[in-house]
């Protein structure tokens, strides 16, 4: 493998339903970044079928150049018809750096195609930096839950690869009219990538605000005590108003308390929102990893010597579904008194 | 049938902590236990096991003491256990792991290979995937459910918010999420059988056709260029006040960032 051959920084641009995920255009910003550093493009790749009007979006964002692959055979993700497209993608373009989200597809997708074209993976980065030297890309991680971070690096193969978590990376204020050179890439897929029959697809109705698109979080933990007080948590974020919402540890959902939608932490969701409120939330490592870069963290928790009061910016130590009710009064107050004035 | 389960030692990352004052990993005393999503496929196998009737191999790659987690899955009743040890093993990123256990699975009859979605220690999900690669299989990555159909298996595969039902003809392999079970407890005369009726098999280097270039630290494609504990942030103001008095602190604390 000559290293010189790989050029350029790609973005898997995940997409469902003919909707880009919000971590593709996170990645795409980061991209613009590399590539900055490395004096290269970059391009976005879009598998799926009727997706020619995501290239505009994915221009504004921040590409270069965007390929299509449209085929009805990509309409839904499966495993193998994705893997041989993205391979033969890679292996025509060489490309030096390929990004993909850390979500349900690119966590099934990446591996595979790493293992496919030999080279490495790094998974779940929340820093990418290119070495000023060496021009090698610097994948930064949590390992053991979040308790330590590792620096990877793969020097002798190509492209590099990591996946990344949606929300950690930040996209770009878009522009206002995309200049992103568009090529269709011919598809052809051999009958023997079907090897797998999806027999369904239950999509899982929330009409909630996802907890990754919320200003605020009031999120809630094992010190609630019951669901029933997740009531207090709802309260509050509704005296807030529009952008706020309800989130929770890993022990609800465990639980079963709230869904799975609304977890924040390492194996749920990373969140900054501007103000993250937690509530009974004790503050495991792995609950940190997830929320730590939140502007501004109040915790609420009983226990003085939690470590949610670590990271927070305010602590109270005390029964939250004492000052939970008190606390909303007081925003609500305080909210109608500034739309009076 | 035949099913091979791959299962990881791995050390209770919630049970590890940070020494405050060094900001170092306090290793001693954190008890190791077997992969959460890997034991949840383990279960996954004996119960096929018990519902049709299948042997259950498992796999572990790891040092000696990884002995323990695989006696602890004959104990809850796989048939046969491998613990693919070598020093020459050492040091393995995902890829280079991966070619070890597709070149250990290999040498077993299998219909279905399971191995958890991803272990506690690393996280990454890689390993599961890129064995399937590996041996020219179908993989189903993040099962819910799973059920055999003949000469199939039908998975309920979640993603973030919708899950797909997806048929697969076997061979294949799954990657199993701590959901699909709750797995069943040693039994004391399994955990007598599992330390004198049963035997771990040890499987080094020798006993695996595989190339040396595609294992351990030298075939891995990635490196460790460093690690290092998360510089801690500083430490806000706490109050342990009356109800009020706390209230007030809030909404001066919310003033003062400008959020109210």
């Amino acid at each position: 493998m000559n290293i010189q051959d790989y050029k350029g920084v790609f973005v898997f641009a995940q997409q469902e339903d003919n909707k880009l995920a919000g971590v593709s255009l996170e990645l795409v910003g980061k991209a613009k970044e590399l590539a900055k550093d490395l004096g290269t493009e970059v391009t976005a790749v879009v598998l799926g079928s009727g997706i020619e009007d995501m290239a505009k979006k994915l221009g504004r964002y921040g590409a270069d150049n965007v390929i299509l692959a449209d085929d009805p055979g990509l309409k839904v993700y499966m495993t193998e018809p994705y893997a041989h497209v993205l391979t033969q993608v890679i292996e025509a373009k060489k490309p030096e750096i390929v990004l993909y989200g850390a979500t349900a597809i690119g966590r099934d997708l990446a591996p595979r195609v790493s293992a496919r074209v030999h080279t490495g993976l790094t998974a779940d980065c929340t820093g990418l930096e290119v070495d000023p030297e060496t021009k090698n890309l610097r994948m930064t991680r949590p390992a053991f839950g979040g308790n330590i971070m590792a620096t990877i690096i793969c020097p002798e193969f190509r492209p590099q690869m990591a996946t990344v978590r949606p929300g950690v990376m930040q996209r770009i204020h878009p522009a206002a009219e995309s200049s992103a050179k568009v090529e269709h890439y011919k598809v052809e897929l051999p009958q023997e990538s079907f090897n797998v029959e999806v027999l369904d697809i239950v999509k899982k109705v929330s009409d909630r605000m996802d907890i990754q698109d919320a200003k605020i979080l009031v999120s809630g933990g094992r010190g609630m005590g019951c669901p029933e007080n997740f009531q207090l948590l709802e309260d509050l974020a509704a005296a807030f108003g529009n952008g706020a919402t309800v989130s929770s540890s890993r022990a609800c959902v465990d639980a079963g308390w709230v869904e799975k939608d609304r977890q924040v932490g390492q194996t749920g969701k990373t969140v900054r929102p501007n103000l993250y409120i937690a509530c009974g939330i004790s503050g495991a490592i792995q609950h940190l990893a997830g929320m730590e870069d939140s502007d501004l963290i109040i915790a609420i928790n009983k226990d003085e010597y939690a470590p949610i009061f670590e990271v927070a910016d305010y602590g109270v130590v005390g029964d939250v579904t004492k000052i939970l009710p008190a606390f909303t009064e007081q925003v609500k107050r305080a909210i109608a008194e500034k739309n009076e004035s | 049938m035949n099913i091979v389960v791959c299962i990881k030692q791995v050390p209770d990352t919630n049970e590890v902590k940070l020494d405050p004052k060094t900001g170092t990993l306090i290793r001693e005393g954190v008890p190791s236990i077997i992969n959460p999503d890997d034991k949840a496929g383990l279960e996954a196998a004996l119960r096929l096991k018990d519902s049709m009737g299948a042997k259950v191999s498992v796999l572990s790659m790891g040092p000696p003491q990884a002995d323990v987690a695989l006696r602890e899955a004959l104990a809850m009743g796989a048939d046969e256990a491998i613990l693919i040890t070598d020093r020459a093993f050492g040091g393995a990123d995902t890829w280079a792991t991966s070619s070890t256990l597709a070149s250990a699975v290999k040498k077993l009859p299998f219909d279905l290979i399971i191995t958890g979605r991803q272990a506690i220690d690393g996280d990454t999900a890689q390993v599961g995937p890129q064995i399937a690669e590996h041996l020219h299989l179908p993989n189903i990555s993040y099962a819910e459910e799973i059920k055999v159909e003949g000469d199939s298996i039908i998975v309920k595969r979640q993603y973030e918010d919708r899950y797909h039902i997806i048929k697969a003809k076997m061979p294949c392999l799954i990657t199993a999420l701590a959901e699909l079970n709750e797995p069943r407890y040693m039994t004391p005369m399994g955990i007598w059988d599992a330390y004198h009726e049963k035997e771990v098999k040890i499987w080094t280097l020798e006993d695996l056709d595989v190339d040396r270039a595609n294992i351990g630290l030298k075939g891995s494609p990635t490196r460790v260029w460093k690690s290092f504990t998360k510089p801690l942030k500083a430490a806000g103001t706490v109050v342990n006040t009356d109800v009020q008095d706390s209230v007030e602190f809030l909404m001066d604390s919310l003033r003062s960032k400008f959020v109210l």
